[in-house]
């Protein structure tokens, strides 16, 4: 197998590995927190990913530049979405919060095919087509652009929940549901603060996402299941596993691809899924409970 | 009422209900109601639409041509198997008498099942895999060529295509969809290449890939690294585009990308989403028949229903659903009853000349399998944004470009 070959692939799998492992990001920034699966995770990268087609087909507005006001859009609606909707479900067994949930996403699935219909869509910004050349090896634009705008996303996360008071208290709500209750902390607020981060994560995921592949509106349950795989590989709960564990699956994606067939991608992700869960079921990177 | 008209009005009906039996007051069903299933929706829903345009505007035609009232039922198989089978079973519950479909082979052979098993004629549009005409159905009938048929056909017309540009490519790199009818292709392929001395090339690598896929760079990767000298495809529609963006992503300029016979390239989507990306790839496949005078007339209302769309994007999808219902209009016409099995012998008996099919082939005629034989495919060229008929000879509307212009050995 040529080298140049193995090396394109290898690149091209890290980079959308980045997008996945932001993806996760969100999912995993949740039900560390909350404690609430999102069932309806793959499904909001959807909404957000029409979200940055219609910016681009109204205004051209390229997907970097709509970040902003999506990844607005979905913290408000994260943030109403928990105070209103799931909050009443915190205390309620895990079995009506998950059809809570994926009531969420049937219906988000539905309202985007009545409105958007089957069709793909996509974005044609002037680099979608474009690579970095370094000698044999091609560094394509757009997953070069995605990868690096995830990974500062990703950092920023971090600081916030490390250095800002709110990232503090949300992580103190984390450690210790009663304890925050008990030195006053608002934790209504704070959860829903945590629903709208994990919600505008999943906002820049999109946005980033509608540049490596076409949009339809049964895409949402496929990425659902992929973030899902990728936070328990990585460790649920854990920013840094759900990175880890999303760039893990796009490497192994890609390679399998590569050194096996190409239909077998979905099939290596799983079996390192059964992996994990059999020899380290916390994740990779994530803590025994 | 008086009493002596009482009396009148109920002889007339104890004679009419004495009679009916005998079929003699029993009106003679007086329309065809055709069960049309096609994937409207899901990953192949674009060609499915396209293939509703033929069905959509043939009652009208149809009725200008024979005489015979068609009355369309529309069921959308979502582009899954499962569906196509439980709506054939429903149209067939609601009074389908015939039933035409289903653009995709896996959803056609489910719905194949559907037919012979409740003994309803089922005509098929499209669908190439050949095992659907051969497990010894009595209902079902197929005017479309076979996957080994659209094989040999497609690769006759690349050997002509080298002959008439006077290339000798000496590689190719084959990438197929993995489903039921790119798996047809590739065996048909596989089966016959080794043994056709005209065509000069080897297949260097097999690449077989989701038709759902989201994103092809591996398979593009991989392709590109054999250095073959051109791209023989089988492929869909959305996979195509994303297989040519690939292409352009990674600076792969073959000399060509030359289809032996599917969808995909030449569809309107494929040239709207690639805009010059989209020049110059070769799909030698079946097609409509520009010098019939039924082209002529489906032509026409085509323009009329649909005033936004050239007919050289649907022509292929047009022309073969609307020769569907052609011949269960036909047979209709001819059995005089809406009677399964004389509907069915009737289909057996179909003769429908040249200038009365609208897809390029000779006389439609059933064999004893329900195969029609002779369809003939076109080597058909995206040129200046429009699908170009350029083989063979007699049809062609322009010169054939082969090598492509960009084309950069690697």
């Amino acid at each position: 197998m040529p080298l140049d070959l193995v090396t394109n692939v290898l690149i091209a799998g890290v980079l959308t590995g980045l997008v996945y492992g932001l993806m996760a990001l969100g999912l995993s920034v949740i039900f560390g927190v909350v404690r609430v699966v999102n069932f309806a995770h793959g499904e909001m990268m959807t909404i957000a990913m029409y979200a940055a087609v219609l910016l681009f087909a109204q205004w051209q507005l390229d997907p970097f530049l709509a970040i902003l006001p999506v990844a607005a859009v979905f913290f408000v609606l994260g943030y109403l979405l928990q105070v209103w909707m799931i909050n009443p479900f915190i205390t309620r067994p895990e079995y009506s919060q998950f059809m809570l949930l994926v009531a969420v996403a049937i219906i988000m699935v539905n309202a985007l095919l009545m409105v958007f219909g089957p069709s793909a869509r996509n974005v044609q910004v002037e680099y979608q087509l474009e690579s970095f050349a370094l000698g044999p090896i091609l560094f394509d634009k757009a997953r070069v652009y995605s990868g690096a705008a995830a990974v500062a996303v990703s950092a920023l996360l971090f600081a916030f929940f490390k250095f800002s008071r709110s990232g503090k208290a949300i992580r103190a709500c984390a450690d210790n549901y009663l304890g925050a209750k008990v030195v006053g902390l608002d934790v209504k607020h704070l959860y829903g603060l945590t629903f709208g981060l994990g919600s505008a994560c999943v906002a820049v995921a999109g946005c980033l996402m509608v540049l490596l592949v076409d949009v339809t509106p049964l895409l949402g349950p496929g990425y659902t299941l992929l973030a899902f795989v990728i936070v328990i590989v990585g460790g649920l709960g854990s920013m840094g596993g759900a990175l880890l564990g999303g760039v893990l699956i796009g490497v192994s994606e890609a390679m399998a691809g590569l050194f096996i067939t190409p239909s077998a991608k979905s099939m290596v992700s799983f079996a390192l899924l059964i992996l994990v869960l059999l020899f380290r079921p916390q994740g990779l990177l994530g803590r025994r409970t | 009422m008086k009493r002596r008209q009482f009396n009148q009005a109920l002889a007339a009906a104890g004679i009419a209900a004495g009679l009916a039996p005998f079929g003699i007051v029993r009106a003679q069903s007086q329309k065809l109601k055709v069960g049309v299933l096609l994937p409207r929706s899901g990953v192949q829903a674009l060609i499915g639409q396209s293939c509703q345009k033929g069905a959509d505007l043939a009652p009208a035609v149809i009725r200008q041509v024979l005489g015979v009232d068609i009355e369309l039922m529309n069921a959308d198989t979502e582009s899954n198997a499962d569906t196509a089978r439980t709506r054939a079973e429903r149209l067939i519950q609601e009074g389908a008498h015939v039933l035409v479909g289903a653009f995709d082979s896996g959803h056609t052979a489910a719905i194949a099942q559907v037919a012979e098993q409740r003994g309803i004629p089922h005509i098929i549009n499209v669908a190439a895999a050949p095992q659907i005409t051969e497990q010894g159905y009595k209902f079902v009938f197929r005017n479309f060529p076979t996957a080994i048929d659209l094989t040999r056909n497609g690769l006759a017309l690349m050997g002509e295509i080298f002959r008439t540009t006077n290339t000798v490519p000496r590689s190719a790199v084959f990438m197929h969809v993995n489903d039921t009818f790119g798996q047809a292709m590739a065996k048909g392929v596989g089966a016959m290449l080794p043994h056709l001395d005209f065509l000069p090339f080897k297949v260097l690598d097999t690449i077989a890939y989701d038709p759902a896929a989201k994103d092809l760079t591996v398979e593009v990767s991989k392709a590109k690294a054999t250095n073959a000298d051109f791209l023989m495809l089988v492929c869909r529609l959305n996979d195509a585009i994303i297989l040519r963006r690939e292409m352009a992503k990674q600076r792969w300029n073959p000399m060509g990308i030359i289809s032996p016979g599917s969808p995909g390239l030449y569809e309107e989507q494929y040239t709207k989403a690639l805009g010059p990306l989209a020049e110059y790839a070769i799909c030698n496949t079946v097609w409509f028949n520009p010098k019939s005078e039924m082209t002529k007339t489906v032509g026409a209302a085509f323009r009329q229903q649909n005033p936004k769309d050239m007919l050289d994007f649907h022509g292929t999808n047009v022309g073969y659903t609307f020769d569907a219902i052609m011949i269960a209009a036909d047979a209709f016409r001819r059995a005089r009853t809406t009677d399964p099995k004389a509907l069915a012998d009737a289909i057996r008996q179909t003769d429908i000349p040249v200038s009365r099919r609208m897809s390029l082939g000779g006389p439609i005629r059933f064999n004893p399998k329900g195969q029609v034989e002779g369809n003939l495919s076109a080597a058909i060229q995206n040129l200046k944004g429009r699908p170009t008929v350029t083989l063979p000879a007699e049809y062609a509307e322009a010169k054939v470009v082969f090598p492509s212009p960009g084309y950069k050995k690697t």
